[in-house]
């Protein structure tokens, strides 16, 4: 950015800037701090009038079994999602950057399920995973595996949540890899052939490392979005069974919006969500950082 | 020298066919679950219902549609949808040209930082500002309208930024042009900026009314009446109320997911590159 002395244009910046800072300033800048007031008060949103309660909400978190539950299944999630997600992901666009026919259409396809609703495609996960006429227990028959019974199972529910979840997701990563790949230079691949490298050794030796930049920022993203799961889990499980596949936001959800209206206490929830998250970014930074600096 | 040639030839031609049949039935197994859900959504339940699956029904069952439209009212759950979606992305349009263009132009006191802390709050995940900006909305008295849904989305960080990087590689003397023409700075941005930046609007309009299409936590919060329910909020409580009835669940669905999935066939490479552009996700 080039540097100025002047503030000539103030007038009309102050013009053009007002409608988003207003928007801004309402709903985002405003609900961070308040949010973190809300944190410290006991706030009903049903009296609708709160008292401040200092660290109570926290400690009440801390000492909560179920706070504990729900945050392990939110970590299960995105240790089950991410990094399959990213081989998947990985593995297509390696694939999509070969010489194909009909590429634009294989990557439309592979993309298609990332636009849907989360909503629609959770219902149609549903049906998938129907125990007794689901085409998932069905395709499992066919090569000997007893019927699973997905979605009621405790033990199941969580692995059914995770399946969709590398299916709804897999697609941006994808086209995140597809770019990075792209940037590799021709020239390093040539060289490597001349030297006799074959199709593997090309792939572990070029690909993987001047692709890592790209895939840290995927590993990050990916996280941070697991982390925020909702829709999939409201419409396919609704938490259950017994709290099996229950996550952080949907926590939050819960107690802020469909029963108590204990809106403090979902507050420091959600600001320990937040937390958790600005230091996954915060590694990140540094991370990049470091790359640059080498 | 030469047969070892063909030799090579000829396994890279089986490399390749081989890459061609894993691409292919990848992308298919991709988009079996949509398949699945429209050859369910037509089909009778006598032959949802049967072990094992069959593909095809026998006849095609469209009466699928009218009874899910009968079940619950999907047309006004549209039309809340598209009312809402439509409203936000115009706004969101308006707002983020105007801002990108004071930050892609402008000279202001404070312009980088008040640019940064923009940047920032894209890292500020939506359900810390949840609690607060409900709240927020109740003092107004706007929970359980469709203002609630509308009004808060009408800035974004994203938008923003997407544009201001559009703006930045415009060539000034474009402008200058205009100025000696004695335009003001609102007609430079109508006239000169705005109709070169096409594709930078275009993806911005699509991700924005594809995320607003399909948001639900937030319309899970604010709706309650049901004749103010979007389509995703409508087929979420369809759900609740008719758990297995495959053949209009799948008929809803089809409903919620086409518009969607066909303006991205028609315009996929507006998608891309919204993504590839910022490396954000949704």
């Amino acid at each position: 950015m080039a540097k100025y002395k002047k503030n000539k244009d103030g007038l009309a910046a102050a013009g053009f800037l007002t409608p988003t800072l207003i928007i801004f300033g309402t709903f985002i800048l405003f609900p961070v701090f308040f949010s973190f007031y809300l944190s410290f008060q006991n706030w009903n949103a049903f009296s609708w009038e709160g008292s401040f309660v200092g660290f109570d909400n926290y400690t009440r978190m801390v000492q909560t079994k179920e706070f504990w539950d729900v945050l392990k299944n939110t970590l299960i999630y995105t240790i089950g999602t991410v990094p399959l997600n990213m081989i998947v992901s990985l593995m297509i666009a390696y694939g999509l950057n070969q010489k194909l026919k009909g590429k634009k259409f294989l990557r439309t396809l592979f993309f298609a399920p990332v636009v849907v609703s989360p909503v629609a495609a959770a219902l149609i996960w549903r049906w998938l995973y129907d125990p007794n006429f689901g085409l998932i227990n069905y395709s499992l028959g066919a090569v000997g595996i007893d019927a699973i019974n997905w979605l009621n199972d405790p033990s199941a529910a969580m692995f059914a949540l995770i399946g969709m979840g590398v299916w709804k997701t897999f697609g941006t990563n994808m086209v995140l890899f597809a770019a990075g790949l792209n940037a590799i230079p021709e020239s390093y691949y040539e060289a490597a052939t001349i030297d006799g490298a074959g199709a593997w050794s090309k792939f572990w030796n070029i690909t993987i490392p001047l692709l890592s930049p790209t895939t840290f920022f995927i590993m990050v993203m990916s996280m941070i979005g697991s982390f925020q799961v909702f829709d999939i889990v409201y419409v396919l499980t609704s938490g259950g069974p017994l709290g099996s596949t229950k996550v952080l936001v949907f926590y939050i959800y819960e107690y802020a919006f469909k029963f108590t209206g204990e809106m403090g206490y979902a507050s420091a929830v959600s600001y320990t969500l937040f937390a958790l998250l600005f230091i996954l970014t915060m590694v990140q930074v540094k991370f990049l950082k470091n790359k640059t600096a080498a | 020298m030469q047969k070892r040639d063909k030799k090579y030839k000829y396994l890279n031609i089986s490399k390749s066919v081989l890459i061609h049949i894993l691409m292919y039935s990848l992308a298919i197994l991709t988009i079996m679950p949509f398949i699945w859900m429209i050859l369910t959504s037509v089909k009778d339940m006598s032959e949802i219902f049967v072990y094992p699956p069959q593909w095809f029904p026998k006849e095609i069952k469209f009466q699928n549609y009218i009874d899910a439209f009968n079940a619950a009212p999907f047309g006004t759950f549209y039309l809340n949808s598209l009312i809402v979606a439509f409203s936000v992305t115009l706004g969101q349009l308006v707002t983020c040209s105007m801002a990108a263009y004071a930050f892609a132009r402008l000279e202001f006191k404070g312009r980088d930082i008040i640019f940064y802390i923009f940047l920032g709050t894209m890292m500020i995940p939506a359900n810390v500002t949840m609690i607060p900006t409900y709240i927020v909305l109740s003092t107004f008295g706007l929970i359980d309208s469709l203002y609630s849904l509308i009004i808060p989305g009408l800035a974004s960080a994203f938008g923003t930024f997407l544009l201001r990087q559009f703006f930045m590689t415009i060539p000034k003397e474009l402008e200058e042009a205009a100025y000696i023409d004695g335009a003001s700075k609102w007609q430079v941005l109508m006239r000169v900026i705005i109709p070169l930046s096409k594709p930078a609007l275009a993806t911005l309009a699509i991700f924005t009314f594809m995320g607003v299409f399909n948001d639900f936590i937030w319309a899970l919060i604010c709706i309650n009446s049901e004749e103010l329910k979007t389509v995703q909020l409508g087929l979420a409580t369809f759900r609740d109320k008719y758990l297995t009835q495959w053949d209009l669940l799948m008929a809803g669905s089809v409903t919620a997911t086409l518009p969607i999935l066909i303006i991205f066939f028609v315009a996929q490479k507006y998608f891309i590159q919204g993504i590839t552009l910022s490396g954000l996700k949704e």
